[in-house]
């Protein structure tokens, strides 16, 4: 527990991890009121379905701040310091994960209540909250922004450098996912698998007005198979990064 | 107490520790003496169980560090007084890692009045100087109030001021009946500052003892004379088995012997004296003539860096 403790300290005495927090949860919520807002009523009131538009971007930035909180460890030596006080390297980077993965949870949690609930203010008839698919968009964030974490710290611990990781998860995420899916006959089935395809999928995906977007009509599981899916692909991260630190020196 | 045993660390083709064993008790500064390189800094990861070694381990109080429940209570260390982060506090610094090893907050207040930094103690450490970063990094090996203590090159760019009051702080230390355990490359300052040597060169074990006792055992103590008749007092002296140079002073100096025996000959020959010297060797010499082969020293007073991971 005093492991936890200090990693709560480590993380709230910068200050990146607040502005990295902040500023993911204004993309969201001022996106979403900028869309909300400008929507053109030719077209109907803006779909529900709005409100979730921008999870993604903002999960994006929550784990650069998640991938930092390790990296700079290694950039600033600090990591030596945690493994003298934790040698049991596994626990040292677990409680790291017991104070990062909440975190990302809470932010997303606000994004999305957030997101929804500016789209309420400015357009009440279509925002109301009732279905299993309209509160998976937007209590849905939460969950997704904590695995989202999960595989940014294990991806920190993996490659240990700041601009890398970020590269790397930047990458993965806004680009390899989305590209695959231009890839002829195979790309969509591949596409299926992809974890933060499945992360979409289980925000947006089954029905509703908040139907997943047409690229994913080949998904392999539904919504919260999909986030069984996507969690399970963090764990294994996790598992492979503990690992990897465990032998190799610090 | 810390023992090390065939400690050997490999990082591919070179050989940066190799079968290296020794004790350091407590009650005394012992320092760790050997070149840039020599795998000073390695042997220090090891003991903290950051490297792990491919063969060899450390005991420190009769158990491996990852088996001490608590073990910045037990072993306090001051490798490189950069590991902070810049834009944290050198209070908020000291706190996560007492929160790490079960500590009130408090004690950051604590070992910070104790090293001089209380007036600091709120700014970013990125933005302290090298002495102050030195302060900092040995609040935090004071944090556990542990019995074992390890610094590695503490004094590596400090003022005078600032080596004083390391070297005061480390035998302080000792006399509380710690073990402390201090690398360096610079052989004055062990000469100073440690009761024990352990030296080392390339990874491998050197010399290991009492400090006064390195440096007479190694260089080879010898008297110089002068006198007005040095050349009556020359053959005498070689006539007693004694090894002769000329000295740069115009006198002789002779290896191998006491005053006592060189006074006695003069006094047997009737020979005027007008100094009658011990010169002890320096650390550097004493170094140098032992390590032989095995340092990698560079002309010109500079060093290869350190090997790291």
């Amino acid at each position: 527990m005093s492991a936890v403790a200090a990693e709560r300290v480590k993380l709230m005495s910068t200050r990146s991890p607040w502005w990295t927090s902040a500023v993911a949860v204004v993309i969201v919520i001022g996106m979403t009121a900028i869309v909300v807002a400008t929507w053109d009523p030719a077209d109907g009131p803006a779909p529900f379905a709005v409100s979730g538009y921008f999870a993604t971007f903002g999960m994006v930035v929550v784990m650069v701040m998640a991938a930092v909180a390790v990296t700079s460890e290694y950039r600033f030596g600090t990591i030596r310091t945690t493994f003298q006080a934790v040698p049991d390297r596994t626990a040292a980077l677990l409680a790291k994960a017991a104070v990062v993965v909440p975190v990302a949870g809470v932010v997303g949690l606000v994004a999305g209540f957030g997101a929804w609930g500016v789209a309420w203010l400015i357009s009440p008839t279509s925002m109301s909250l009732s279905t299993d698919a309209e509160w998976r968009v937007v209590a849905g964030t939460a969950l997704v922004w904590a695995v989202g974490a999960v595989i940014a710290l294990a991806v920190g611990i993996l490659v240990r450098q700041t601009a890398g990781a970020v590269t790397l998860l930047l990458v993965w995420v806004l680009l390899i996912e989305n590209l695959i899916g231009l890839i002829p006959r195979v790309g969509a089935d591949i596409q299926g698998w992809l974890p933060f395809v499945n992360a979409t999928n289980f925000l947006t995906g089954g029905g509703g007005d908040a139907g997943g977007p047409p690229s994913m009509s080949a998904m392999a599981f539904g919504p919260w198979g999909s986030l069984v899916w996507f969690a399970g692909i963090a764990v294994v991260l996790m598992a492979i990064a503990l690992a990897v630190a465990n032998r190799r020196d610090a | 107490m810390i023992e090390v045993r065939g400690l050997t660390k490999r990082y591919r083709s070179t050989l940066a520790v190799d079968d290296l064993t020794f004790q350091v008790r407590p009650g005394v500064v012992t320092g760790f003496l050997g070149p840039n390189g020599a795998g000073k800094s390695t042997t220090m990861r090891m003991v903290l169980d950051l490297d792990r070694p491919d063969a060899g381990e450390v005991r420190i109080d009769g158990r491996r560090y990852r088996d001490h429940a608590r073990p910045m209570r037990t072993v306090g260390a001051l490798l490189d007084a950069k590991w902070v982060h810049p834009n944290r506090s050198a209070r908020r610094h000291l706190q996560w890692m007492a929160a790490a090893t079960g500590l009130p907050a408090t004690r950051a207040d604590e070992v910070l009045e104790l090293v001089g930094l209380s007036a600091v103690a709120g700014k970013r450490a990125g933005t302290f100087s090298l002495g102050m970063a030195q302060r900092l990094g040995i609040a935090g090996a004071l944090l556990g109030d542990p019995p074992v203590l390890m610094f590695d090159e503490p004094v590596n760019g400090l003022d005078p001021e600032g080596i004083r009051w390391i070297r005061t702080l480390m035998q302080g230390l000792a006399a509380e009946g710690r073990t402390v355990f201090v690398s360096s490359h610079l052989l004055s300052e062990m000469a100073l500052t440690a009761t024990e040597l352990v030296v080392i060169g390339r990874g491998r074990l050197i010399s290991h003892g009492p400090t006064a006792a390195f440096v007479e055992g190694a260089s080879g103590s010898s008297v110089l004379v002068r006198s007005p008749a040095i050349a009556d007092l020359v053959p005498a002296v070689q006539a007693a088995g004694f090894g002769v140079t000329p000295d740069p002073s115009g006198g002789a100096r002779v290896t191998g012997a006491t005053t006592e025996q060189v006074g006695e000959l003069a006094a047997a020959a009737g020979i005027v004296l007008h100094e009658l010297t011990q010169v002890r060797g320096s650390l550097e010499e004493a170094f140098m003539q032992i390590t032989g082969s095995d340092v990698e020293f560079t002309a010109g007073g500079t060093h290869p860096t350190e090997v790291r991971s």
